[in-house]
Formats: C-alpha cells, sequence, structure tokens
C-alpha cells in the first residue's frame, strides 16, 4: 500500500539460490549446453569447408585475392553523379563512392517522403468521411498486393511517355517534365546565400530557445505565448534581411529547351523519379497500415478520460494519443525503413546506378566477386545498422515505464 | 406509473436550482432502445445512486451526462446549460463535470503528478507550479502523495482508481460522476476507493454514482434509482428502496444481488 510500513517478512529476504548442473542427460542445462556446442561446431566446420574450396578454387583460377582493384581506372560511363567523376581517369573507388550517395539519395528522401505519405493515408482510413476511408483502403489493399518490380517498371515505363524536350510541360516557369526527367532551375551560389542559410540557422536555434522560453512561460503563467510569430520572424524575415543588405543577389539558370535537350538549370533524372516515386508509393501502404494500428491501439478509454478532464480533440491527439501511439509504430516503422533501402537496389532493373548496379558492373569487369559481394553487404550492413541503431534509440528514449 | 413521479420530487436540498436536469431523455443504438423517457433532477449537493442490472442503460445516461454519449431526444441540463451540439456548451460542461472510469484510464505515458496536472495546465491555463501544489494536495487527499513520481503502471488498481479520482478533482469540477468505480478492482481494494468517495461526499460534492455497492448507497446516497431496461423503474431514498420495493424488477434484482454478497 503506502510503503510507509515496512513488512516484517521483508527482513528475512535473501539471495536466491544458485541451481546446480547435474552432468546427466536428463538435466536441462547441461543437455541445452551440449545442443549449443554441438551447433557452434557444425557451422565453424561449414564455414572452414567453404573457406578452403574458395582459397583452392581462386588458386586454380590464378585470381589475386584483395582490394587493390578499387585503384584501378573503372571506365564505367555513370549518368548521376555528385561528385566529380571521369570514366576515363576516375577509379573503381570513385564509382562505388558515388553508387553508395545515389543508394544514400533514394533512400533519404524515400523514407521522408514515404512517411509523410503514409501518415496521411494511415489517417485518411480512420476518417469519418467514407469516400477518403474507402479511396485509402483501396490505395493500401492495391498497391501491397502487387510486387514492387511490377510497380517500378510501370513508373519507369510511365515517365518515359512523358513527351520529348521539344513538347515538354512546363509545370511552373522554368520547370520542364519530360522523358529526360524533371529540370528545375538552379541558382547561381554567392556568398550572401551562405550568408542567409547561416541565418537561417541561427533563426532555427531561435526558434528551438524560444519554444523552451515558451514552456517556461507556460509553467510560470499558465498561458503559453504564440510561437509561430517569432518563429516567422526568426525562420523567414531574419535570412530574408540579411540576403537583401548583402544585396539580394538573384540570378538564376533557366533550364532552356534545346533540339534534343536542355541547356542548363539541374535534372532530376527519370530513372530516380520513378525508382523513388515507385518505392514511396509503394511502402508508404505498409506505413498507412502501421499508422492506422498505431492509433487504433490506443484504447478508446483514453480519448474518453482525456475528452471528459476538457481537453480538445486537437489537444487529446496531441498529448495523449499520439505519444502512446509513437511507441507501437516505431519498430514496425524501423522494418519498412530498413525494406525501403534495402529494395531500393531493384535500381538495377529500370538502370538507375545506385551502389548495386555500379558494383555489379565492377564485379563483371575485373571478376573481384568475392571482395565485390562483401562490399556490397558492407554498405548495406552500414547503412541498415545506421537507421536501426536510430530508431532502436528513439523508441527507448520515449519507451512506457512499467512495474 | 407511480414509480416516475417520486423521481421528479424536488430533493430537500435544491432550493437553488438542480445540478443536472434530465428530461424525457431518449437514446437508441440503432435498433436498440437503450433509455426511454429516462427523466431525472440532481440537486446541488446531492448524492445519488445508480443500480441496476447489466445492460440497464445506467452507464449510457451517465455517459449521457457529460456527453460521452450523445442523446438523441429529451432534454439535457447540467448545471444550467443545455447539451446539444454546440461545442462551447460541451468545453463548459466538460470543465464542471468530472468522471471516474470502471477501467481507471489514467493516461500511461504520464507520471501520477503529470495526469493530474495535465488538465488544469492544458485546460486551465494554470502555472505550473500552482496546478503540482494543487494536483499533491488532491493526492493527499486520496492518501497517495508519495507516488506521484510514478508511472501509472506501477500502481496497484485501487491506487490508480484514487488517482483517478484526484485528477478529476484537479479541475474543481462541481459535480463529479462514478461509471462502476469500484467493478474493476480486487475485494481488498474496493473498500480505499469507496473510503476516498465517502470523504468526498463528505465535502459536499454534488455525485452520480453508478454503483452495486449497497452499503455505500445506504451510507452516502440521498436517492437511490433503480434503472432496468433504459427505464428508471424506482427511485427513493436508500433504506425506502432497499427494505420496500415496489416493483417486482427491483425485487427481483435485489434478491439477486444479495445471493452475492
Amino acid at each position: 500500500m503506502s510503503g510507509a510500513v515496512v513488512d516484517p517478512r521483508l527482513h528475512a529476504a535473501r539471495a536466491a539460490p544458485k541451481r546446480r548442473m547435474r552432468l546427466s542427460w536428463s538435466d536441462p542445462k547441461f543437455r541445452a549446453i551440449v545442443w549449443q556446442v554441438l551447433v557452434v561446431g557444425i557451422l565453424a566446420a561449414i564455414v572452414a569447408y567453404l573457406v578452403h574450396n574458395t582459397n583452392k578454387n581462386l588458386a586454380a583460377r590464378h585470381i589475386a585475392t584483395g582490394f587493390a582493384f578499387l585503384a584501378r581506372t573503372a571506365g564505367i560511363p555513370i549518368g548521376e553523379h555528385a561528385i566529380e567523376y571521369d570514366p576515363a581517369t576516375s577509379t573503381y573507388g570513385d564509382a562505388l563512392i558515388i553508387g553508395i550517395i545515389n543508394t544514400l539519395k533514394v533512400a533519404i528522401v524515400g523514407v521522408v517522403l514515404t512517411t509523410i505519405w503514409g501518415t496521411l493515408l494511415g489517417i485518411a482510413r480512420l476518417s469519418k468521411n467514407w469516400l477518403l476511408s474507402r479511396a485509402a483502403y483501396l490505395y493500401v489493399e492495391i498497391l501491397r498486393d502487387i510486387p514492387l518490380l511490377l510497380q517500378l517498371l510501370f513508373w519507369y515505363g510511365l515517365v518515359q511517355t512523358l513527351p520529348s524536350v521539344r513538347d515538354a510541360f512546363a509545370v511552373l516557369p522554368g520547370v520542364f517534365f519530360s522523358n529526360r526527367g524533371i529540370k528545375v532551375p538552379l541558382f547561381d551560389w554567392e556568398p550572401a546565400h551562405s550568408w542567409a542559410l547561416a541565418a537561417f540557422l541561427v533563426g532555427l536555434i531561435g526558434v528551438i530557445a524560444w519554444s523552451s522560453v515558451a514552456s517556461k512561460r507556460q509553467a510560470e503563467t499558465g498561458v503559453r505565448p504564440k510561437t509561430w510569430p517569432v518563429a516567422l520572424g526568426l525562420l523567414v524575415a531574419f535570412p530574408l534581411f540579411v540576403w537583401a543588405v548583402l544585396g539580394a543577389p538573384f540570378q538564376l539558370d533557366m533550364p532552356i529547351k534545346g533540339g534534343f535537350n536542355f541547356r542548363g538549370g539541374g535534372t532530376i533524372s527519370p530513372e530516380y523519379c520513378a525508382l523513388t516515386l515507385g518505392l514511396v508509393v509503394y511502402t508508404a501502404a505498409y506505413i498507412a497500415e502501421i499508422v492506422r494500428s498505431g492509433i487504433q491501439a490506443v484504447p478508446q478509454g483514453q480519448w474518453e478520460a482525456a475528452g471528459a478532464l476538457g481537453l480538445r480533440p486537437g489537444a487529446v491527439l496531441r498529448q495523449i494519443v499520439l505519444p502512446q501511439a509513437l511507441r507501437v509504430v516505431i519498430p514496425p516503422m524501423t522494418s519498412q525503413f530498413l525494406n525501403l533501402t534495402k529494395n531500393s537496389s531493384l535500381a538495377v532493373a529500370i538502370g538507375y546506378q545506385d551502389v548495386v548496379s555500379i558494383d555489379q558492373t565492377t564485379l563483371n569487369q575485373t571478376g573481384q566477386a568475392i571482395e565485390g559481394i562483401a562490399l556490397l553487404m558492407a554498405v548495406f550492413l552500414v547503412i541498415s545498422l545506421s537507421i536501426s541503431l536510430f530508431m532502436n534509440w528513439y523508441n527507448a528514449r520515449i519507451a512506457l515505464v512499467e512495474r | 406509473m407511480s414509480a416516475a413521479m417520486s423521481m421528479t420530487t424536488p430533493t430537500p436540498l435544491s432550493n437553488v436550482a438542480p445540478a443536472i436536469v434530465l428530461d424525457k431523455v431518449n437514446k437508441w443504438y440503432g435498433a436498440m432502445h437503450v433509455l426511454r423517457d429516462v427523466t431525472l433532477t440532481v440537486g446541488q449537493k446531492e448524492k445519488v445512486v445508480v443500480c441496476g442490472p447489466s445492460g440497464s442503460g445506467k452507464s449510457t445516461m451517465i455517459r449521457c451526462i457529460n456527453r460521452l454519449e450523445t442523446h438523441q431526444e429529451g432534454k439535457i441540463i447540467v448545471d444550467g446549460t443545455e447539451l446539444t451540439d454546440d461545442l462551447r456548451a460541451l468545453d463548459t460542461i466538460r470543465r464542471e463535470v468530472g468522471m471516474v472510469f470502471q477501467s481507471f484510464n489514467l493516461f500511461p505515458h504520464l507520471t501520477i503528478l503529470e495526469n493530474c496536472t495535465l488538465a488544469p495546465i492544458w485546460v486551465r491555463k494554470m502555472p505550473k507550479a500552482e496546478a503540482e501544489e494543487l494536483a499533491m494536495s488532491y493526492l493527499r487527499r486520496v492518501k497517495i502523495p508519495e507516488q506521484a513520481k510514478k508511472y501509472p503502471g506501477q500502481l496497484s488498481g485501487g491506487q490508480q482508481q484514487r488517482v483517478a479520482i484526484a485528477r478529476a478533482l484537479c479541475m474543481k469540477p462541481k459535480i463529479m460522476l462514478f461509471d462502476e468505480p469500484t467493478s474493476a478492482l480486487d475485494p481488498e481494494m474496493i473498500k480505499e476507493v469507496l473510503d476516498t468517495m465517502i470523504g468526498l461526499a463528505e465535502t459536499g460534492m454534488t455525485m452520480v454514482c453508478v454503483t452495486h455497492e449497497m452499503g455505500f448507497a445506504k451510507k452516502v446516497a440521498d436517492r437511490v434509482v433503480f434503472m432496468d431496461r433504459g427505464e428508471v423503474v424506482e427511485a427513493g431514498p436508500p433504506r425506502e428502496l432497499f427494505d420496500n420495493p415496489q416493483t417486482d424488477r427491483l425485487k427481483l434484482f435485489l434478491s439477486q444481488i444479495l445471493k452475492d454478497h
């Protein structure tokens, strides 16, 4: 009960006795140890055989092992490279790094977009609006049931049916949709832009500081000061002011239609569009189900109790339902983020040069199959473990205290 | 029906406006008629115990009073405000009416103290220190101030229900509703919760309580209301009702619960 009264029996408390193991087949502990030793032994024997066999075969075929090939000139043409790359001079190592960057580009943008889109779908499925919830239901059921590879081929096909450069859709001034991908204007980066960006970051810190001030003010007076005017000022007005003071440079590099291709501007390739779109649209169906089940896992009684205390529905969602739903949602969400990242290797099918595609070419050209596969495994292991670690950290941070 | 007349008789305490008025309230779940012309007036500071067999509509009735359920016909007036679709009326009433549930419904991700301060801070816009002081004073009243930093999952059922009572009291409600507050508790914990409720009754709180605890009804209730199949069948002071039931339905009900206890 209240803890003030000490139970007299507690004085007699002592440590639990240690159980001794008998060397007998009827002792479960002994049995467990024997089985484990046996399994580990068999596994070690298999590995030893494989290593021996591989070494023998490599020696017979006169294949040199090691990662020296990474320093050799690659000669692989790569369309999309974030860092300097020339097939004639760049190495296999450079090519693989570009592949990793290309994979990360898909994974990061994909995870962010699929989270947003999937959450919206999940909430839509719970909507009281019949049309909206049915539409979300159909989306989830159909998209989940079609193999991802097929969907990627579909999106790639669709992107290729876009008009040629000559007839490209001008969605906005300077933004073109064509079978060469999406063209966007780039603007010439000048010091003033760096300063404006710095001002934005300072503003961001300011907003975080202000929101803690607001919480403190609320704790003291009960009334929470408005946050959005301050946020607007610090994040928009302040950087704009800095930019204006430095002369407001604004020089756009507009894409210009040429005969067969655009000149200038930035490009988002059709392969990247198709792959990212396909992964986002497909994975969002799973995210939607996770979000829906997460919200439904919070008992109706929680809504009722919070409502009975006078909290409005928005406050109930923020203070009571979402914090509890998140706990249910995070672990399966991690799996989906990992799935999206690994599924990005289907890029091979539509000609996007991700790490798998470049690694495969490297492997074909150099014959270093073991090293190539090992590298690929290491890359995905590192990416996946990073996602897992981050999500586990977040999950532990919000874990529920029980008994 | 003669019983219906006795319900509308003003209680001795109510020379001011009544706390709760239910006037010919009807409600259906699909084709099922769950509340039938329920008429009931609860005076200021009056304690009303509602009993009846399961499925009699007593929980539905009490949940209509703070609009966790909506009624489809008739009038419900709480503390002078009529319950309608109007959201402002709903806000007003939810602030004035506290509720305690059968399954406690504490917020598992918040500490006991945070459970109690949540509504004062976000609804009453109270400074945190003041809200915490208020919460601690109510936690002392329900005799568990030392659990303030723990989470609901670490408490026994009886302790959780007492926290739920303190949480509701922190909004300083004028009326408290109890929906079978002891039905989910082990027998040895029922008493601590009932004692808390008796203590609350002694402070003069207006209370409507759905319960089968007849000892509590006899001790605290000004009036007992017996419901069956969505109707108020009989109502009156506890001794009169229990010692001299007028209807067969009440006689049957009393014989059944007396067998159990």
